[in-house]
């Protein structure tokens, strides 16, 4: 299947800081439109287009929709997750500079379906650079009326990665420690300061306007059968062309790594970024797809020079120092997954650990608050599925050695 | 009216806010001193602790003083796998110091970065705000030395 671009559309092709470029190829129709709907006509169709979530998680939108919508209660949220911190992911911030009036008009028609009156974009510390264009930008749509009934303004993290896990951003835009939330509640009921929230991706909120516009029944034929619409992917590492792509959802792991980005004597993908999954080559039909492999859409593409075991090692390095330390599962559990991994890297693996990198990993799926620690074990446990021989020939090179 | 409204009850949320109020200070002093930090818990009504456990929580906020230009070195694996380590060691021997360290004419601090989102064009790093990609040994000397 060949690029597909609908949430890039504008991107290259409008001017981020003339809104009348925006303007002039339809932008803000589909406010207008959605401001002659019921918010329940409008969550009925972002529903019935199949929309799932971009973030990673790949919650449907329009059931998160419903659900702030039904909430008790005034002073409601729509939050823009701008905190793009997975290892690997760009797409967010390459739209952000290009088209940020789409991302806009997505959360104003998030406000009018779920009646929130003020929206929040989350912006990571290290996107400090494009804050004054997104001010600017907002101030521009402001001008023009569009924001009357619904104003969005901008928070800053100040450098965790932790902090683009939805309950943890929250305490973050509070001023606070950027902990994860035990749940429930869910954010839809109780979310920012106490108020039913919505927290949408980037890309998520960038396929509003045109499902509004061309209907549900246009997205829901795009894609498999429980991932509608493209997806935006980041590529990067081991590639003639890294950058971004945006492909019919269902697209195979081969045409965007082998055919788009050119990569060549591909040994390993990391699909997700550090908590994503590992491919080996052998699976590189794998369709790309939430039935299957997907993420947030970070693709890194590590070639045959690389070494598994090291990959793997960075990766819980990364994880072990972005762990938030609320829960011990993962404060504990990622530091001790680096240790043993470190012992490999070193040289140094013996059979046993193999067994303990295992049960370890299962008690973080099962224990870990969020998502970091429930899936910081994947790398460990995909790697040990794929390359388990990488793991046994360092355990033999060492026996060989004594 | 509920646009004006709106901005108004932000911006008076924007007073009690500490992690607003640690990154503002943050950018005006350049580090969260002692003093800065029991001010903040005083003016917001919390804890000096969790003004403390805040301001050391962000990677981005420092309570030891930092230098002029603060280096971010990124080394997440896209980054490595393009020779960060090069990066690392040109930066290091261009200006003498090792990464937490900072110069003693305050000129630099230098530190490593998780994944700063600029994969695309890796190796790369943020010197303050600004973000410089496809490094080489030679761009940096050019980068280093445009420094103030």
């Amino acid at each position: 299947m060949p690029e597909k671009r609908i949430v890039l559309r504008n991107c290259n092709a409008i001017k981020p800081n003339r809104i009348s470029t925006y303007l002039a190829g339809g932008g803000f129709e589909a406010l207008s439109k959605v401001r002659g709907m019921s918010p329940e006509q409008v969550i009925e169709e972002i529903k019935a287009s199949g929309l799932r979530g971009r973030g990673g998680a790949g919650f449907p939108c329009g059931l998160k929709w419903e659900l702030a919508k039904n909430s008790e209660g005034d002073g409601k949220y729509v939050i823009c997750n701008a905190d793009e911190g997975e290892v690997g992911t760009f797409k967010d911030r390459y739209i952000l500079e290009r088209d940020p009036f789409t991302l806009i008009e997505g959360m104003a028609i998030a406000g009018h379906a779920i009646g929130a009156e003020s929206g929040y974009i989350y912006l990571r510390a290290e996107y400090h650079y494009l804050l004054d264009s997104l001010m600017k930008a907002i101030e521009q749509v402001r001008k023009r009326g569009f924001l009357e009934q619904f104003d969005i303004d901008i928070r800053e993290g100040a450098g965790a990665y932790i902090c683009g896990e939805e309950s943890a951003l929250m305490d973050s835009i509070e001023g606070k420690r950027g902990e994860v939330r035990y749940r429930p509640p869910f954010p839809p009921t109780k979310g920012l300061w106490g108020k039913p929230t919505i927290i949408n991706n980037v890309e998520t909120l960038m396929n509003i306007p045109q499902i509004i516009l061309n209907g549900a029944a246009w997205f829901d034929q795009m894609g498999t059968e429980r991932s509608k619409g493209t997806k935006v992917f980041s590529v990067s590492g081991d590639v003639e062309r890294p950058g971004v792509y945006e492909l019919m959802l269902g697209s195979s792991l081969r045409e965007l790594v082998e055919d788009l980005a050119m990569a060549q004597r591909v040994k390993i993908v990391q699909v997700g970024g550090a908590t994503g999954r590992i491919i080996p080559y052998s699976m590189l039909d794998t369709p790309l797809s939430f039935e299957t492999v997907l993420g947030a859409g970070a693709i890194t593409i590590f070639d045959e020079s690389r070494d598994t075991i090291d990959i793997v090692y960075r990766t819980l390095e990364f994880l072990a120092e972005e762990s938030c330390g609320k829960c011990a599962p993962c404060r504990e559990g990622t530091e001790a997954l680096v240790g043993i991994l470190s012992k490999f890297s070193r040289g140094e693996g013996e059979s046993r650990d193999i067994v303990v990198l295992e049960q370890l990993s299962q008690a973080m799926m099962l224990s870990s608050l969020c998502g970091l620690g429930q899936a910081a074990p994947i790398p460990v446990m995909d790697s040990l599925q794929h390359f388990r021989d990488d793991y046994e020939n360092r355990i033999a090179e060492k026996m060989a050695v004594q | 009216m509920s646009r004006i409204s709106g901005r108004i009850s932000t911006q008076s949320k924007d007073q009690n806010n500490l992690l607003v109020l640690l990154e503002e200070a943050q950018s005006k002093f350049g580090c969260l001193s002692q003093e800065i930090m029991s001010e903040l818990a005083k003016s917001v009504g919390v804890s000096i602790s969790e003004v403390y456990g805040a301001a050391t929580f962000y990677a981005f906020l420092s309570t030891k003083p930092q230098g002029r230009n603060v280096i971010r070195i990124c080394k997440s694996l896209p980054c490595f796998l393009k020779n960060s380590e090069l990066i690392i060691e040109s930066v290091g021997r261009e200006i003498g110091i090792q990464p937490g360290e900072t110069t003693p004419d305050g000129k630099f601090t230098f530190q490593l970065t998780n994944c700063i989102g600029a994969c695309d064009k890796a190796p790369a790093m943020m010197i303050n705000n600004e973000v410089y990609g496809d490094l080489t040994s030679k761009k940096i000397m050019a980068i280093l030395k445009a420094c103030k």
